[in-house]
């Protein structure tokens, strides 16, 4: 099933996908066009990988790493679907990365590889931005880069992963103004869904909505303010969000 | 003389008002003894870290700086987050991993933000603070910092934090106050808080320029130069004035069974 998280009527709603209509769990229905999403999950600690397909590392002059490259975010840089991102006017070089995330269902320390399934409750779709005019070389990718207000899209839908028969197997495709820029398919992670939480529940506790972004695939462009820019996963979904630029934030 | 804190026991839900006096804690108009307490965390929030803020940790790398890594000094702060699992108590065990032989022991001011900063001025930045806590940030060994050290920094239990807030109007100049480590009752480090790089008010500043801090966040100035080291059997004590102090206990990690709960 497909699950989101919406505000309308003056409340905020879970709500569930039905012949193409948001059904809240007061029963009402509503057009996905008249509610505001917010991200589908409420999040624990948010992982994410860096240079986690191949084809991106080389893409951006990395040779892939022989250890998950992992960094953290924190809750304020999520905004839901349909939601703006803000690209300060003095960068460069802003771009999308389309990524599975991997939402955990329990608490899970020292799981093995072949158990790992247990521990996910389901999966959703993740934006995962970066300025790389900020990149610095200290703790790389720094906050500056990767955690700023509104820079990770996520949603629309969280799906449960009953739903999905094989999560390492799903096409990516980014679109920006319509047009495909970057396409690729799980199969193709360096460490997949299984390895990363084999090795991040080896050091550490994973607890229950915790999100792992689990990386981009080679494709990566520019965009800039005004762009619409969708990240689409087979299966799971859609997310739209749009640029938006200093003045918006009157800065 | 006593002072008006905020605390979280495992009994309650919310923060609860205390009265921190020489040798009790009055809570509810009974005076008790710490270990009386069992302490949790009193911050809930984000907890985002500090790196090269203080002066003497910039200055010990200050040719690294200029070579392969690192190519040039850093300009903006360097963070890095504490996730949920790292978060602990006072008078807490912290359990050093089987792999690890010590762990680094870095005693700090944790800045509680009271409302949600956004792109706050640094003149303006004190208005956002709540109070002010200790924090222990413990951190396996590790000399480059090149990489998120997520698994040096993201064990569980590696950050404790407490024993209480002590609210704003009781730490007259958060920017001139000393922190002390001990170890065994043995004093090991001496840091003062004059001695960092972005005072409080100018971190707030940088950081709320595209990162909100919410209300219950926390914010740690700075890591120590150096920092002392503990092993499992050791007791670190970390006093700052004014505020109060942070004691742990460090134990061998516990043998846990695969997928999940400790047993």
């Amino acid at each position: 099933m497909k699950h989101a998280r919406v505000a309308c009527f003056g409340a905020i709603h879970e709500a569930t996908l039905a012949d193409g209509k948001l059904k809240l769990s007061d029963g009402r229905l509503v057009d996905e066009k008249e509610v505001t999403w917010l991200p589908p999950v409420e999040p624990g600690t948010i992982f994410a990988l860096g240079l986690n397909y191949a084809d991106h590392a080389s893409e951006i002059s990395f040779k892939a790493p022989e250890e998950p490259l992992v960094f953290l975010k924190g809750p304020n840089t999520l905004v839901g679907h349909d939601g703006e991102t803000r690209r300060p006017r003095d960068v460069e070089m802003m771009h999308y990365e389309c990524e599975l995330a991997v939402v955990i269902g329990k608490k899970a320390r020292n799981v093995r590889r072949e158990d790992a399934y247990d521990y996910v409750s389901g999966y959703t779709v993740a934006n995962d931005y970066a300025i790389r005019n900020y990149l610095e070389n200290y703790y790389r990718p720094n906050l500056a880069v990767k955690n700023r207000d509104t820079l990770t899209p996520i949603g629309p839908w969280f799906v449960d992963k009953d739903d999905i028969s094989d999560p390492m197997n799903l096409k990516l495709y980014t679109y920006v103004n319509g047009e495909l820029k970057q396409e690729g398919c799980t199969k193709d992670m360096v460490f997949d869904i299984p390895f990363l939480i084999e090795y991040l529940s080896s050091f550490m506790t994973l607890n229950e909505n915790d999100i792992i972004l689990t990386g981009t695939p080679k494709g990566t462009v520019n965009v800039v303010e005004g762009d619409e820019v969708v990240v689409e996963i087979e299966g799971i979904g859609a997310l739209k969000n749009t640029i938006v630029g200093d003045e918006v934030f009157v800065r | 003389m006593m002072y008006h804190a905020k605390a979280r026991f495992s009994s309650t839900t919310g923060l609860e008002d205390i009265y921190i006096g020489q040798s009790h804690v009055e809570w509810k108009g009974e005076k008790l003894t710490e270990d009386a307490f069992s302490w949790q965390s009193p911050v809930v929030g984000t907890v985002y870290g500090t790196l090269l803020n203080f002066q003497e940790q910039v200055d010990a790398l200050k040719e690294d700086f200029h070579k392969a890594p690192y190519n040039k000094p850093p300009e903006r702060p360097v963070l890095y987050i504490k996730p949920r699992n790292t978060i602990n108590a006072h008078l807490k065990e912290v359990a050093i991993p089987k792999e690890a032989e010590m762990v680094e022991v870095n005693g700090t001011l944790g800045v509680v933000i009271g409302k949600t900063a956004t792109h706050v001025k640094e003149e303006d930045a004190l208005d956002y603070v709540e109070g002010y806590t200790i924090v222990n940030d413990v951190s396996i060994p590790h000399r480059s910092f090149y990489r998120p050290a997520i698994k040096q920094k993201a064990r569980d239990g590696f950050c404790p934090i407490g024993p209480w807030i002590v609210l704003k109007e009781n730490v007259p100049d958060p920017d001139n106050i000393m922190i002390w480590t001990f170890k065994n009752d043995e004093l090991i480090q001496v840091n003062s808080t004059k001695d960092l790089v972005r005072s409080i008010p100018r971190l707030i500043q940088d950081i709320s320029e595209y990162m909100t801090l919410a209300k219950g966040d926390l914010l740690l100035v700075g890591i120590p130069h150096d920092p002392p080291t503990a092993k499992a059997g050791d007791t670190i004590r970390i006093e700052i004035d004014h505020i109060g102090s942070l004691e742990n206990r460090f134990v061998y990690e516990n043998v846990r069974v695969a997928g999940g709960e400790k047993v």
